[in-house]
């Protein structure tokens, strides 16, 4: 079994960004929704929840049904209230954005109706009738939770296997505090397994302390929903100094134990994606005085959203653009004192006579994470590309039985496509056993 | 999980939810949708000699930010020829045989309401509606409310129909009348299994004050139509309250007027109605508002731990009484709940200039009103208008005075507490 999420964490002191809305608010914010048709919003959202629906039922105080309405169609609704990027998805497609008007809050709206059901202990789902047939799931992320719940519901023994100690994935581990804590995660992952018939193995690391062969014998059908590896590096001199960290390694150390900033004032990130956006929004909450943003591309060009970058604007981040890390120093002390960068052309090239340093007592990586393809690379059938495990639309890779979703099939997305795509992929996998393919 | 069923002068449905005698239900094909999102019957729009109708026909009446919170239309009967309107009953009542479909049925002369009660009955109607109420062009041809407002000749149209028919009957009233009990009471008489109620109201909606014309404007014309929509509620749940409670009146209630969710079907449900029929609020959102009318019901009986709708049907009927029999001493004042309290002062003016100047400025800076308890009547106007829930309490007061109606008062001279607010 996981072992529970322990009190004393440094995420505890995070502050909700989008606060819960009361009774009234989501009432008067409900009853401003158009009640669109083939609404935008639904199409945008990966899951496909029927947004509109969950929201008239909010003004009608049925909040039962508004939250079963969410459930129905993603599982992990209640997380997804708070990490889903609306912006770019649902909100983001809302009509009232043609009329330049503020579009539905629909992330809040969604996280009021499923606190409340969670609050409540509303239960929406029993497990189906037994089948007789098993499925392995690989890690106990997102994708696994959303694919596991599915197959119960229609009556397959699971059981998820994780190297780890926690249930949740990412959505434990990696999630920014003030959106999510990983409490919460734990809670969820709690709550979609108490459908029953999912067992839990975890400290398991399929591969190694159970073979491919073992598992695909013990089971009718595999998911994989690994994810994806540690944070990348960068190849330059100075890494393995000890102030410089991985980014993801180090949310996850705040989320789940204690990080101890005393002394640094000055905090480097590397990178322009929303990991980067995150480590420097979390630095900032934790007390470091002094936090930039480098990045050896132009703002426009950050793939980072848009909006979580205003943000950290606005909660006073500097940025370094067009500028690239190509040694870390140590001072006299043996400790990081900065980086020597140089400036990048618009074509991401580095520019002649630029070289320079910035002062830093610490940097943190986060320019990717690595791709766990080859686990499986060798299994006949399964074919790689760029390390993700390639799959059709229904997560169905080259091997019969064999399926998979989320980050390790589609390179690192939201939480969101992770819950979709383990649930088609358990649409696909009871096709599969039930259809005696 | 609580019994929907229902059973409305019985016509069984496996809901209360029908949609009424509308353009939401003017074909095979859209019933048929309907009862898909969940409806559990149908009222099909009224059969008679079709018509032609004219181009425009809606209106609607907005208030600030909300559209058509009421609405109007000069639309007619079927325009749809009966042979394809009682062929795609039969095919509905085929394919949805637990749902119900009511036929609704509009004619002149006895041959012809025996002619099409038959044809109706044949296709495979679960009840009649006769449909007295239409407001608008059929009355002018001595039709629809023509026929409502007459309690002789409502009378004799449904003994007719009940005379013809082997199902159900229910009498569709009119509110365009002074008093709604007569006319039940002509349907009763008439021997109809039951009523629905309310049809529309005579309304012009508004008027083109460029053009000079009334709307819906058909060129430089327009005429009444009928009102409906969110707005005419109060009235249809008094007309359906006041048959209910009448003790001589006995037949069942099918309730419409201003249904837009689940909490308005419950209000006409706990004032009588063992159906409810919807339109308005289908022609604006469409057949899927069903979902969550069907959900809210289900989590209110629950919550109030109520098996069938039985449990519910007629439950607030006995606390409608005349105003001669309310308690002269029962006494509430408003309190403001200070941390919720916004500041906007609208209860202070609206005190001040709509009812009993008890409503004053907050003191020391501080915008909270202040209200004066010893002035303040209970009226509930501030709570009214308060934008936030919760902030104004009207609170009971025990005043020390036994209870006392104003027909205690005149008949056994009942003490009743100084009156207040009447400086």
């Amino acid at each position: 079994m996981a072992s529970p999420i322990k009190p004393d964490r440094s995420e505890a002191t995070f502050e909700d960004y989008k606060p819960a809305m009361s009774e009234h608010a989501a009432v008067l914010e409900a009853n401003r929704c158009l009640y669109c048709e083939d609404a935008p919003c639904t199409i945008a959202c990966p899951t496909g929840i029927d947004i509109a629906q969950f929201i008239r039922k909010i003004a009608t105080g049925n909040i039962y049904g508004s939250a079963k309405t969410i459930f129905s169609d993603n599982i992990l609704g209640m997380s997804c209230a708070r990490v889903c990027p609306v912006e770019v998805l649902c909100a983001g497609s809302c009509v009232y954005n043609e009329l330049h008007e503020e579009p539905i809050a629909i992330g809040k709206l969604q996280r009021y109706a499923t606190d409340i059901a969670y609050q409540k202990g509303w239960r929406y789902f029993e497990a189906g009738e037994d089948t007789g047939k098993s499925v392995a799931l690989v890690g106990a992320g997102p994708a696994s939770l959303a694919c596991a719940h599915e197959l119960r519901v229609r009556g397959h023994a699971c059981t998820i296997y994780d190297k780890r100690d926690v249930v949740g994935g990412l959505n434990t581990t990696g999630v920014a505090p003030y959106k999510m804590k990983a409490d919460r995660s734990a809670e969820e992952a709690e709550w979609v397994l108490e459908i029953g018939g999912i067992d839990i193995e975890t400290g398991v690391e399929v591969g190694k302390d159970l073979t491919w062969d073992e598992l695909e014998e013990k089971h009718d059908a595999v998911f994989l929903g690994f994810g994806l590896g540690p944070d990348s590096s960068m190849r330059v001199d100075g890494e393995d100094l000890d102030g410089v960290v991985g980014a993801v390694d180090f949310i996850e150390q705040f989320k789940l134990g204690t990080v101890d900033l005393d002394g640094v004032s000055n905090a480097l990130v590397i990178g322009g994606g929303n990991t980067a956006l995150d480590v420097v929004r979390e630095l900032v909450r934790l007390g470091v005085e002094d936090v930039a943003l480098v990045y050896r591309g132009t703002e426009e060009k950050m793939s980072g959203y848009v909006h979580e970058w205003a943000a950290g604007k606005v909660e006073g981040v500097r940025a370094h653009f067009q500028t690239q890390p190509v040694a870390f120093l140590a001072g006299d002390d043996g400790k990081l004192r900065a980086a020597r960068c140089v400036k990048y052309d618009a074509n991401k090239k580095p520019v002649p006579g630029t070289e320079h340093e910035i002062a830093a007592d610490r940097v943190y990586l986060a320019i990717g994470q690595g791709k766990l393809g080859e686990l499986v690379g060798d299994l006949d059938g399964v074919e790689l590309e760029w390390g993700c495990v390639v799959v059709d639309e229904n997560g169905a890779t080259g091997r019969p039985g064999m399926y998979a979703g989320g980050d390790c099939a589609n390179g690192g997305k939201e939480v969101v496509n992770a819950a979709a795509e383990g649930k088609a992929a358990a649409i696909a996998i009871d096709a599969y056993l039930m259809g005696g393919e | 999980m609580p019994d929907l069923r229902a059973n409305c002068a019985g016509i069984k449905s496996p809901n209360p939810f029908w949609l009424a005698s509308a353009p939401p239900a003017n074909s095979g094909d859209q019933i048929m949708r309907a009862f898909d999102h969940g409806w559990g019957g149908a009222v099909w729009k009224t059969l008679g000699t079709p018509i032609q109708n004219v181009s425009s026909r809606f209106g609607a009446v907005n208030h600030k930010n909300s559209r058509a919170i009421g609405f109007n239309n000069i639309e007619l009967i079927t325009d749809r020829p009966l042979d394809v309107n009682f062929k795609e009953i039969y095919e509905v009542k085929k394919r949805y045989p637990d749902h119900a479909i009511i036929v609704s049925l509009m004619v002149e002369t006895k041959e012809e309401w025996k002619d099409i009660i038959k044809r109706s009955i044949d296709a495979g109607a679960d009840g009649l509606e006769l449909n007295f109420g239409c407001p608008h062009g059929m009355c002018e041809r001595g039709m629809g409310s023509a026929v409502g407002q007459e309690p002789k000749i409502n009378e004799e149209i449904t003994s007719w129909a009940v005379e013809y028919s082997s199902v159900p009957v229910l009498v569709k009233l009119t509110p365009n009348v002074s008093d709604i009990l007569p006319h039940g009471m002509a349907a009763q008489a008439g021997g109809a299994h039951g009523v629905s109620l309310i049809n529309t109201i005579k309304s012009i909606i508004g008027v083109d004050i460029d053009r000079f014309v009334l709307e819906p404007r058909v060129d430089s014309l327009s005429t009444n139509g009928g009102y409906c929509g969110k707005a005419v509620k109060p009235i249809a749940l008094h007309m359906t309250a006041a048959l209910a409670r009448d003790p001589n009146f006995n037949i069942p209630i099918s309730g419409i007027g201003g249904i837009c969710d689940w909490r308005d079907a419950v209000e006409f449900m706990l004032l009588g109605s063992s159906s409810v029929q919807v339109c308005t609020e289908v022609m604006l959102r469409g057949y899927r508002i069903v979902e969550d009318m069907i959900e809210g019901l289900e989590m209110y009986m629950r919550e109030k731990g109520m098996e069938t709708l039985d449990d519910l049907v007629g439950r607030a009927v006995p606390s409608f009484s005349e105003w001669g029999n309310l308690d002269m001493n029962y006494e509430t004042v408003a309190r403001i709940n200070p941390k919720l309290c916004i500041g906007c002062y609208d209860c202070m003016v609206a005190c001040h200039d709509g009812a009993h100047q008890c409503i004053f400025p907050g003191e020391d800076g501080v915008r909270v009103p202040i209200i004066d308890e010893s002035e303040c009547v209970g009226c509930n106007l501030c709570q009214i208008v308060c934008p936030v829930p919760d902030c104004i309490e009207m609170v009971e007061v025990d005043n020390g005075f036994a209870t006392a109606s104003w027909n205690e008062h005149v008949n056994d001279g009942a003490t009743l507490r100084p009156k207040k607010g009447a400086h």
